[in-house]
This record gives C-alpha cells, structure tokens and sequence, in this order.
C-alpha cells in the first residue's frame, strides 16, 4: 500500500460551513473516488484556519498552498491543476491587499494572522523544563544584552518607548513604574512577579509559567538591574503545583547555568529569586494585599500611598508586575521598542493575552494584538457562537469588567475603549453569552464570587456587595420592586467611590454595566416577573397541558419533591408552590403535555 | 518643614507635609466624622486602617473619594467635606455598617457610649434602606471580658491594642468577606487565647462588641443579704476618674464623694485599695532591699532586676510569653489580693466574723483584676479573699441605679483601719507611681536617711519607656519604667537576654497605667483625659500628711498586731504568691 | 537503531554537565551550537531526521489525560521500534480540543491533533505516522509566533 502523497484540507469551521465548505469536502472526496485518486490524495476536514473573511479556506499538503474564497465549482480544478497537473490555481490565491501580490504559501508573511504569540511564544512550542531549549530560542540573551550593553537607565527607556503596559489589570505604564522605583533609595529593593492569578476562568498566567518558565526569570532579573534589587519573589497561588514545579527546575537550571545567583555572566550583577505561596485568595493579587500576604499577613490591601515602589515588601521598595507583562519583557529588549510600538492601538501596545470561554466554539487561550476588535476575536478566532446561537455579550475584566454587547463588536479592543464601554482590560478573562444567558444573573454571578473574595476589610465592599448580590437574587426571585432597582444603581455607585481597594472599586461594575446595556431585562424581572433567557429558575412555571396528558403517572413518580398530584387517566396537576423546578418530570414525559412557562 | 497650602470646604489652610487631611480639617474647626479611625495622642497610639469608609471627601481631580484619616494634604489640594456626593456616599455606608449591626440599642451594654449609635445620631440616620442577612457569630464569654462580635464593625480598634500595643495577639482579624470579623485564633474562647485580660481592646471598641463581664447584680445580691458583713476597696485611680460618669470634667477628685456613695449603697465598711498599696510597699520594698543586698554581697543566684507585680494584666502576659522569667517578679501579691486576706483573716476575726459572712468587693479600674479574685490560688476552700470585683464604669451604674444625686454628696472619709492611706499609695494609679512609691520607703529603709524630697520628677511621664537611675547615698540604682506589655516586652527581651542593666522595673499594662485601665469610664481617644486624671493622683498625693508607705500608721500597728514583720512567715503566707507557666496549652481546646 | 527511551532519557535530561555561562558571548555561542542542533533534527533531507512528537503538557492538558497519550506515544515507539523524539510542551491553547498533540515528520509542516485520546493516539501513529493518512481533529495553526532575535 503507497504511502499518501496529498493532502486537501478543508476548513468545515463555522464560518467556511456556511459558505458551503462541507459541499467541497464531498465533492473532493467524490472527486478523488472518480479520478481513481484514493491511494495517494486523502481530502479532511479541519478546524479554523483563523482567516475567515476569505473562507472557505482549503489547504494543500505538503507545498502548503492555500486556496480562498472556494466554491464546491473549485474543486475539480484543483484536483486536475494542482494535484495532476502540479500546477497552482492562480485565480484561487490569496491577493495581499498592500502589495497585491498572490501569495501561494500558507507560511507567507502576507498572511496577517489574527493572533500574535508574544507573551505565548514559547509555550506549545518549547519543553518548559529544558533550558537549552529555551537558550536554543535566544532565551536569556536579553539579560546578556542589558547587563552587558545597555545601563539601567537604557534599559527602562526602551521599556518606556515600547508603550508597555501592566497586564494585570489596571495598565499603567510598567517603564514608568520601573523608574519610580529605581528613583527610591535605599539598601535593598525587591522585585516581585504576581501571579496570583484569580479571575474565574482565566489562566494566561498559569499557561506561561507552565509552557515557558524561564522568560518570567529571565524579565525579573532585567528588572532587577533596572530597578537596582538583587532579590526577586515569585507570589504564586499553591493551586498551580505544575506551575511551582517547572518554575523550582527553571530556577534551578538557571542557577546552575548561572543565570541566576552571584556575577551573572561575568557582569558583577547578582540577582536571586523565591517562590511565596499564596492560598488563592482574589484579593491577593491587588499588590499590597499581595505584600502583606508575602509577608505573612493577613492578606488585606492597605492605603495607597505608600505604593509598593517606595514602601512595599518588608517596608522596601518593591517593583511588582504580573506574569504576563513580564513575559513581553526579553522579546521588547531584543527587537526593540519599535517594534512593538508598531503593534497595537495608539495608547495601547503590543499584545494581549486573552482566555476565551463561554458560548464560544473554540474556548481556548489567545494571544491577539491591541486593537482587535471583539468580533474578529468571537468570530474568527473563537469558531462563533456555539450551536449558531445569538451573540448577546462578552464579559472582560472578570469579576471587575463589564459587559460589552452587539454595539461594541466593532470597537478596537484596548485599555482605554473598555473603560469606555463600561468594562475594562483585567488580567484577560473573556467570556461570551448567547441570548440563553440572563444578565441579571450574570451579574449575580460576578457579585457572588466578589462577596466570597472580599477581605472584609473596608465596610463598603464587605456589606455593600452582600447587599448588592441579596438585592440581585431579590430581582432574580421575583421579589423585587422598581424601588430595588434605584437602590441596586445608588449602592453601586458608593461602593464604586468608597472602597479601599481595586476590589471594591470595580466590584459592582458587573451591575451597572448590565443595567446600561440590558436594563429591559432587569425591568422585566422585576415588572413581569419574567426572565426572557430562562435562566431564573423562580421564575419559570412548568406547568402540564391537560389536553396532551394521558394520566400515565410517569411525572408525578419522577417528581421528588411530590409536587405533581393526579388520578390514573386523567390530567394531572403541578403544584406551583412544591416544585423545585428540577425538569424531571418534563423530561420524562412522553405526550408533551409538560411545558415551562 | 515643608508646608502644604490647600482649601477644604473652601477655607484655605497651611499645615506641614505628611498631615492628613482630617488633622488639617481639625486645624480650621471642620470636624470630620470618623469611625475606625482611633487615637492616643500623647501616647503615641494610632489605628487608622482606612477601613469604615466614614471619612471620605471629595477631592478635586480625584476619581473616587478619599478617606480623609489616610489621604494626605497635596500642594494646592481642593477638599470638599460636606458635598451631595460625600454626604450620600458616607449616610450609604453608614446605613450599610447598621444594616449588619443588631438593632439592639435598648438594651446593649454600650448604649450611651456607643460611637455607633452616637453616629447614626450625628448623619440623621431614619431608617435601614438595606434589609438583607446578619452576620452571627458565637457569643464568648471569659472571667473579664464578653465579646458580642454580631456587633463588631471591623474598625480593628482591638486589634491594633492586642497586637500593637500590647503585643498580646489574641485577637485579629479572621474569615473574609461579610463573615470577617475580629476574634481569636480559631474562634477559640477568649479564655483559651492568651488574652490578658488588660482590657484595652474593650476601652477602644465603639460599640458593644467588648464588654466587661458585669459583677454589679451579684453585689446587690449581696447588700442586701442581712447575714453578710459587705466591705468595699477602691483602687487608687477610681477617684481619679469617676466623677466623669456624672458629668464631672476629667481629672476632678472625688474621693470624698465616691466613699459617700459607697456608704449609701450600703456597703458595711468602705475601705480603701491604698491601704493595701501601702502594704505591697512595705513587702514589695522589702523584697527589693533583700535582694540588692544579697547581690552586693555578691550572691550570683539573686535575680535582678525585680519586677513589680501588682498588675494582673502584667502577671497573665510574662505567664503567657515569659514563663523561663517567673521567679524575676516580686512574689508580693497585688494590693486588691493583699486587701482580701487582711479584710478576711485579720479585720473578720477581729470583729469575730467568718470569712463565709464576709463578701469583699472591689472597684477597680481594671478588666483583669475580675480574672485575678478568680485565681485558685487566691481563694481559701473555695471562698475567695475577694468576692467581686467591680469597673469604675460599673460603680457609676450602680450609683445611678441607687437614686444617688453623686454630685451632691458630701465629702465622706474612709472607715478604719483598712480606709488609711498615704500619697505613696494613691500614685499607684499612675505609670511611674509603684516605683516611685517603693523607692520612698527603700531610699530610707536602705540609707537610714530621711527623705526630704519625696517626688521624684524623673520617674514621672507618659513616654513609653523610661529609666533613671536614683542616688541612694552613693549607691546607684537603676530604675527601669514600662507601660503597656509591648514596651514591657521590649524590656523583658533584654531581661531574658541577661542585657538588662536594672535593678528594679515597674511594669503597668495599661497605656498611662491604671488610669487607663480597661475598666475606666470611656475616654474615646482623648489622651488630654488620661494626663489629667495622672495630675489628679500626684494632686492627691501632694495633698496627704504622710507619703511614705512605711509611715502610715494603721501600716506599723498592722505588723506589731498581726503580721510581724515585711517579708515574715505570716507576710508569706497571706501577702505573697507564685506563678503559673501558662505558655503551653494556650491553643489547646477543651 | 537507538531505542526510543534512550533518545527520550536524552531529550529529558540535560544531555551535558551544565557549567556557568561565563559572559554573553559565551550564552551566543552555547545558543548557536543549540539551535544548529535542533535544525539538524528538524532538516529535511537529513536523514537523521527525527519523527517529534510534542504533547502540551500544561494542567488543562494533563487533566484532560495528555500524560496517559504521551505514554501511549513512548510506548507504541519502542514496541514498533520507531525512532521518534516524544517531548512535553506547554499550553498551545486549543484548550476546546485538549489533549493536543503536534506531529512533525521529517519534511513536513507540523500537524496539530486535537481531541487526541489513547485511542487517537494509537491511530495517529497507524495512519499519519506509519502512512501519511491523515486522521480528523486536524487544528490549523492560527496564530504568528514573533522570532526573538
């Protein structure tokens, strides 16, 4: 038996499926039967090739040509040109709209991929826990490069130049904060990576400590030379044991190589660094709960100022800055702020580190520049909406973010147009609703993880957002009245300008962004008593159609709180006050007599 | 210094760098109101944890608003205390702090001191706009102290004295979210915890989530039992302090009017803790002579420094943290517990009275004193040498309780024996005053000298550690003085580090002393408070015919009569104790 | 031919004693003779070349069951005697298609499999590797990955 020597690949993701991509694997697979082709050309489906506009997308293997805009006419063309004749169907390339040039080779530069992997580029790609394989990528030679040809003072200039801002949330300028810091005299400064990470459903951290340990090194030693500290701390929630593992192999290859320790690469400069545990609390990763948790404290934020960068760890100055952002450090030193500069929106830089979840096809972690725009990143990246369902929102900056509805699909995604819209940046979780998801639920989802992650320790943010979350699930139940939801806007609004801490100050943004976007649904809970997605379940009615239901008594021996009463052969009845609203019985049920009202 | 020129509510004002903007808004009469912001002045005591959110103002330029107690004063800063905004937010979250708070004003132990409830006052708080779930927790009581925490706010008063100041540690914050609240580790009772009982935790709470455990019901109970013979001691700083419960202004004398009270509430003798002051004197004194004998002597195993030890706070913490340290304390009981056997074993039996019919009660201005009259070790089969022991606060409530108008009561005097006292005695209300007492009657009991000035200015003062050192005749003697158990840690380190150069250390628990004691009525923050009821006891003591302990004269007929001589086996027997190692097991639950 | 275990002890290990990097050229140098290394692993008409298999072995990966897959991977190599280099890797962020796995043979752009199970593993190794079929699951490479240098 020959081995295949082609390979058609069709992309039958959401957006080339409707475009009839399904039809061209047929007929190629057709095609191939007819021409007798079956020993050596093989035609598959794939998943998205991310370039949607131009689907549907077909791949040939192994000389990578890719073909746009293909009809199911296409295919017998490119079977008789391509694979029998050896030749490229010009017509069917992909023409740059700068150089109008077709362009053949999938691997071509032309093809602007959605996603850039900056922050991500090792990760997939290298073994976390062989350092040669991360030197083999130049690892460590932006160190080199800084404590060898640039002053710290160099150094932090092209960190400024770059545009580089925080990843964690809040994006102030990390150049910036690097200099304050270093301008604070004093006998020991520290420098610390956060990653503590702690939005629900987000792991961009996590992935980049475990795919690629040594980059976070490695940028934490560059600041230490810039910021003048020679000790580094690693806060790391001990829920990431894998992260811990490769981080203690990173570091101890790295001392061993001498990378980290005393006179790294013959320069005279010392850097070490620690891990500190933290025990997964939210608030943690605000930096001064965070110090004080390093500390042994109870991890609870304090006052700013003093920031971190002139009294933080044991009273010292003390650079913190996320995973992610330290992440972006070695590549900007080694390609220079240019560079990245050019990548991104005009205030905002570079790219950013997105973990895409929810109603979304491809759930999946995604590195994408600033200035995407929010379908690009629903539809082309993430696979569309599951099961073609209605786009309703996108939540960013987790539990602090807001929601950002059909309007915002076209806007260029950055820290200063999410703030505009009602959300933020956050530390990059995304999640996606369909018209299936009640938002008011939503938001009673976000309060409810704020009121379990407070501190406790400013009166605002400890009652203020219980209160909040008791008045959502009021609104939820049916209990409410349009006096609550005066109440809810007001309560939020305090809490927003009395809170100590970033926590507080965002917490009820869930809230008010989903009363700006989506205030019809909260009237209609607390008017009508109805939640048009279905998700509040006090105000669901399953109720039985007397004309469909036979008397069988199936209902009533499934339901398990015995709400369901009745006489054999004759129409039973829900008792509204009993059910649960559990569903047993309508799934049960074989007449379609039980439906939800 | 550099100055900061700004504007709050639209009066300019010019403070030095690093003040906040609620200190500059005091400057100009704009009272700010705050909650969990706290301090001591004079006594270098601050909690500001910018926790309560009462304090916010708007801030030109500012995103959110600012807590006035944490924000400092900027160049040109424009601070608006009283706009729509500030108003709201602060009435918001004032509502927010009472809508967790248990509506239970009528009958809460605080009503009437309660910073809360003053507060609600001040804002014009009607009603709670936000019902929702109350935070419960179990309620703990221990020999001294009640912790109610369903009626905690947060503000980390409490928690700033224990750890702080005291470096007690038995309290800190615990659980997040809506269930945070300040307890002990592990939510273990009070009692397991290495609470002191200082009680500083409860003169700081503003509301009444710390109280004291209330003996005043069982005095009652015993006034008016006809078959027991009921006498009374008061502690030296009492007099200083309870004429504020009446409306009197801190640091007003009312000894006469307190002995008077005490007459008509019926107690059967009324006697005074400065007796007993007097008595620790001649053995605490005595101790000290013996031991800076045999050490000039050159007796290697004498311990030095001595420590006084008639603060039962004091004695609970080095029992606690310091147990390697016990046998450096004078053995000599506190006065409250040398009064005890003296009333019982000596006054009884001369009126020929069983200590069963005899009920001794005292009034302190001390928590931990409650917890000492407890002791085992302080009781004869079961009947303890002090029954009751009573706050200054809650004799003030038991004068109300009587229909007594105190402020128009005569001046009364003490009943003897056990009523006289000398100005050596009533100093050991003030931080200093123990030391200051004791070297009166060892300065001439050592030297054979009389005395001729009997204050000595240097041992006086509110600065957290002092030392001096004291000529007597050619002899050195270096005097070391601690208030609150922090900077007593501080000095027992080196005591334990074998550093320590003194000869004799006082050591007070309370800030001030037992002026302000965790028993006293409520001084809110007002050092002014605690420096004017010290100036009323050297007032006092300036005012007595005799000031030395060994000089009172119902003191000498007490030895020829009775006990025979300081430091004799009688004196051992009733006057003297020991300690306990109370390190291990503090943790350990029942 | 060199069984897959030893040229996995080799992959997984730090195959020379790791002395301290004594200044930035020489960090150059040891990257160069690094990477040459792996490019002639990766040329394609060396004959040297190696089938790899990289697993992404990050937790969403490993609790989707990658390590059992990477197991699978080693031990169908040995047992059919192939020479192949199996190596962990991290988050390639399919995380809808976990466990992951990328092919490169000899020559050949990378393959990434999603969905990969034992069973996947097994008929990846029958048809792909062994005949040049491809098998479902195939996740197109969407991304750019910038070069550092």
């Amino acid at each position: 038996m020959g081995k295949i020597k082609y390979h058609i690949l069709v992309c039958v993701g959401t957006a080339c499926q409707t475009a009839k991509s399904e039809e061209i694997l047929k007929n190629f697979k057709e095609l191939i039967k007819v021409k007798g082709l079956e020993t050596e050309v093989q035609a598959i489906q794939t998943g998205c090739f991310g370039f949607c506009e131009n689907g549907p997308i077909v791949k040939m293997m192994p000389d990578n040509t890719f073909y746009t805009k293909v009809t199911p006419e296409d295919c017998s063309e490119i079977i008789d040109e391509h694979i029998i004749n050896g030749k490229k169907v010009d017509r069917l390339l992909y023409v740059s709209p700068e150089t109008k040039e077709s362009i053949g080779d999938s691997r071509h530069k032309g093809f602007h991929k959605k996603q850039i992997r900056i922050a991500l580029r090792n990760c997939g790609f290298i073994n976390p826990e062989n350092i040669d394989e991360y030197i083999a990528r130049y690892g460590y030679q932006a160190l080199g490069k800084v404590l060898t040809e640039l002053t710290p003072e160099a150094t932090i200039e092209i960190i400024k130049k770059s545009g580089l801002r925080g990843r964690g949330g809040g994006g102030f300028p990390t150049g910036l904060k690097w200099e304050i810091t270093r301008a604070v005299t004093s006998d020991k400064k520290y420098v610390v990576c956060n990653a503590d990470e702690g939005d629900p459903g987000a792991f961009m951290d996590r992935s980049v400590l475990e795919g690629d340990p040594h980059t976070v090194l490695e940028a934490m030693a560059i600041n230490g030379y810039c910021t003048g500290a020679d000790q580094g701390v690693i806060y790391i929630r001990a829920e990431y044991p894998l992260a811990v593992e490769r981080l203690k192999i990173a570091m101890k290859q790295a001392r061993e190589y001498g990378l980290l320790g005393k006179d790294i690469l013959g320069t005279g400069f010392n850097f070490d660094i620690e891990i500190r545990y933290g025990a997964g609390a939210f608030v943690c990763g605000e930096e001064t709960a965070l110090i004080h948790s390093m500390e042994g404290l109870r991890g609870e934020p304090t006052v700013k100022p003093p920031f971190p960068s002139e009294s933080g760890f044991f009273g010292k100055p003390t650079n913190v800055n996320n995973v992610e952002t330290y992440a972006n450090i070695p590549p900007i030193i080694m390609k220079g702020s240019d560079w990245f500069s050019a990548i991104g929106t005009e205030k905002s830089k570079g790219t950013k580190v997105f973990a895409l979840a929810g109603k979304i096809n491809n759930v999946g972690l995604i590195e994408v520049p600033m200035g995407i725009t929010l379908r690009e990143v629903i539809y082309e990246i993430g696979g569309g909406i599951r099961n073609g369902r209605k786009f309703k929102a996108a939540q960013t900056g987790g539990p602090s973010g807001g929601m950002l509805t059909e309007k915002h699909l076209d806007t260029p995604i950055d820290y200063d147009n999410l703030i505009a819209a009602g959300s933020m940046m956050g530390s990059g979780g995304m999640i996606v609703m369909d018209e299936d998801d009640c938002m008011v639920g939503m938001a009673k989802f976000y309060l409810e993880f704020t009121v379990e992650e407070s501190c406790g320790k400013c009166s605002p943010c400890r009652i203020g957002n219980k209160r909040l979350f008791e008045t959502l699930e009021k609104i939820t139940q049916g209990h409410a009245i349009a006096e609550d939801l005066d109440k809810l806007r007001n309560l939020s609004n305090v809490i927003k300008d009395t809170s100590l801490c970033g926590l507080g100050q965002t917490s009820p943004n869930p809230v008010l962004s989903s009363m700006d976007n989506f205030y019809h649904e909260y009237l209609e809970h607390v008017h009508n008593k109805k939640c048009r997605a279905g998700n509040c379940k006090s105000l669901m009615q399953y109720l039985i159609i007397a004309e469909n239901c036979i008397g069988c008594t199936l209902c009533a021996r499934n339901c398990p709180v015995d709400a369901i009463a009745g006489e054999r052969k004759q129409a039973h009845l829900i008792d509204q006050e009993k059910c649960i609203k559990c569903g047993a019985c309508m799934e049960k049920c074989k007449f379609n007599a039980i439906f939800i009202n | 210094m550099e100055m900061v020129k700004l504007t709050i509510d639209g009066k300019p004002v010019e403070v030095e760098k690093d003040t906040t903007i609620l200190k500059a808004a005091r400057i100009i009469g704009i009272d700010i109101p705050t909650l969990c912001y706290f301090q001591l002045k004079d006594l270098d005591i601050e909690n500001r944890p910018g926790g309560c959110r009462i304090c916010v103002v708007e801030v030109s330029g500012r995103r959110n608003l600012a807590p006035a107690c944490c924000t400092n004063v900027t160049q040109g800063m424009v601070v608006n205390t009283h706009s729509i905004r500030v108003l709201n937010a602060r009435r918001t979250v004032l509502e927010l702090i009472l809508s967790d708070h248990p509506a239970e004003c009528l009958t809460c132990a605080k009503s009437g001191n309660c910073e809360l409830q003053t507060m609600a006052q001040q804002l014009g708080v009607r009603e709670i706009p936000f019902q929702g779930e109350q935070s419960k927790y179990r309620k703990d009581t221990s020999p001294a102290i009640i912790r109610d925490v369903d009626k905690c706010i947060m503000c980390r008063r409490c928690e700033m004295m224990c750890n702080d100041v005291q470096t007690v540690g038995a309290l800190s914050a615990v659980n997040r979210g809506f269930m945070a609240v300040v307890a002990t580790a592990f939510e273990m009772n009070l009692e397991k915890s290495p609470c002191t009982y200082c009680g500083q935790c409860v003169s700081v709470c503003p509301t009444g989530a710390l109280t004291e455990v209330d003996h005043s019901r069982n005095v009652i109970n015993a006034l008016a039992d006809p078959a027991k013979t009921v006498v009374v001691q008061t502690a030296p700083a009492v007099r200083a302090a309870l004429g504020e419960e009446f409306g009197l202004a801190p640091g007003a004398l009312v000894t006469g009017k307190m002995v008077a009270a005490l007459r008509r509430l019926g107690f059967n003798y009324v006697f005074d803790t400065d007796f007993a002051a007097d008595l620790t004197i001649m053995e605490e004194g005595s101790e000290l002579l013996d031991r800076l004998t045999r050490y000039l002597k050159g007796d290697k195993e004498v311990k030095l420094p001595i420590l006084t030890s008639c603060c039962p706070g004091w004695v609970n913490f080095f029992e606690h943290n310091f147990p390697d340290l016990m046998d450096v304390p004078s053995t000599a009981k506190s006065p409250q517990q040398m009064f005890g056997p003296i009333a019982k074993e000596y006054f009884g039996k001369k009126l020929g009275i069983d200590r069963k019919n005899m009920i001794v009660v005292s009034i302190m201005p001390c928590l931990a004193k409650k917890y000492e009259c407890q002791r085992d070790e302080f009781k004869v089969n079961g009947d303890p040498d002090v029954n009751f022991s009573l706050s200054t606060r809650e004799l003030a409530h038991l004068i109300k309780l009587a229909n007594i108008d105190f402020n128009s009561l005569p001046d009364e005097d003490f009943d003897n024996p056990l009523g006289a006292s000398t100005g050596a005695a009533v100093i050991f209300g003030n931080t200093g005053g123990v030391i200051e007492a004791a070297c009166r009657t060892a300065y001439e009991l050592y030297t054979g000298k009389k005395l001729e000035k009997v204050e000595f200015n240097e041992l006086r003062g509110l600065e957290n550690i002092r030392h001096a050192t004291l000529d007597f005749n050619g002899l050195p003697i270096n005097i070391g003085i601690a208030h609150g158990l922090g900077n007593a840690r501080k000095l027992l380190e080196d005591v334990q580090a074998g550093k320590s150069q003194f000869h004799a250390i006082e050591i007070m628990a309370c800030p001030g002393g037992c002026i302000g004691g965790g028993g006293q009525p409520f001084h809110h923050g007002d050092s002014d408070v605690i420096k004017k009821r010290a100036a009323a006891l050297y007032r006092e003591d300036d005012g007595k015919p005799i000031r030395k302990s060994h000089e009172n004269p119902f003191i000498i007929e007490l030895y020829k009569e009775f006990l025979g001589k300081p430091l004799s086996e009688k004196s051992h027997h009733l006057l003297h104790t020991h300690y306990f190692d109370k390190s291990a097991g503090t943790f350990v639950e029942e | 031919m060199k069984s897959a275990y030893h040229r996995l002890y080799k992959i997984f290990t730090i195959t020379h004693i790791m002395e301290k990097i004594k200044s930035l050229s020489d960090l150059k140098m040891l990257q160069e003779s690094l990477s040459a290394k792996i490019n002639l692993r990766e040329k394609i008409n060396n004959s040297d070349a190696l089938i790899q298999v990289k697993v992404a072995m990050a937790t969403c990966g490993i609790a989707s069951g990658a390590r059992e897959v990477m197991e699978v991977f080693i031990e169908e190599f040995t047992k059919r005697n192939i020479d192949a280099v199996v190596t962990q890797t991290g988050c390639m962020g399919y995380c809808y298609a976990e466990p992951t796995v990328e092919i490169t043979m000899p020559g050949v752009e990378p393959i990434t499999f999603g969905y990969v199970d034992i069973k996947k593993a097994s008929k990846i190794i029958d048809k792909y590797i062994l005949n040049n079929e491809l098998v479902d699951g195939i996740i197109p490479v969407n991304y750019e990955t910038i070069d550092v240098q």
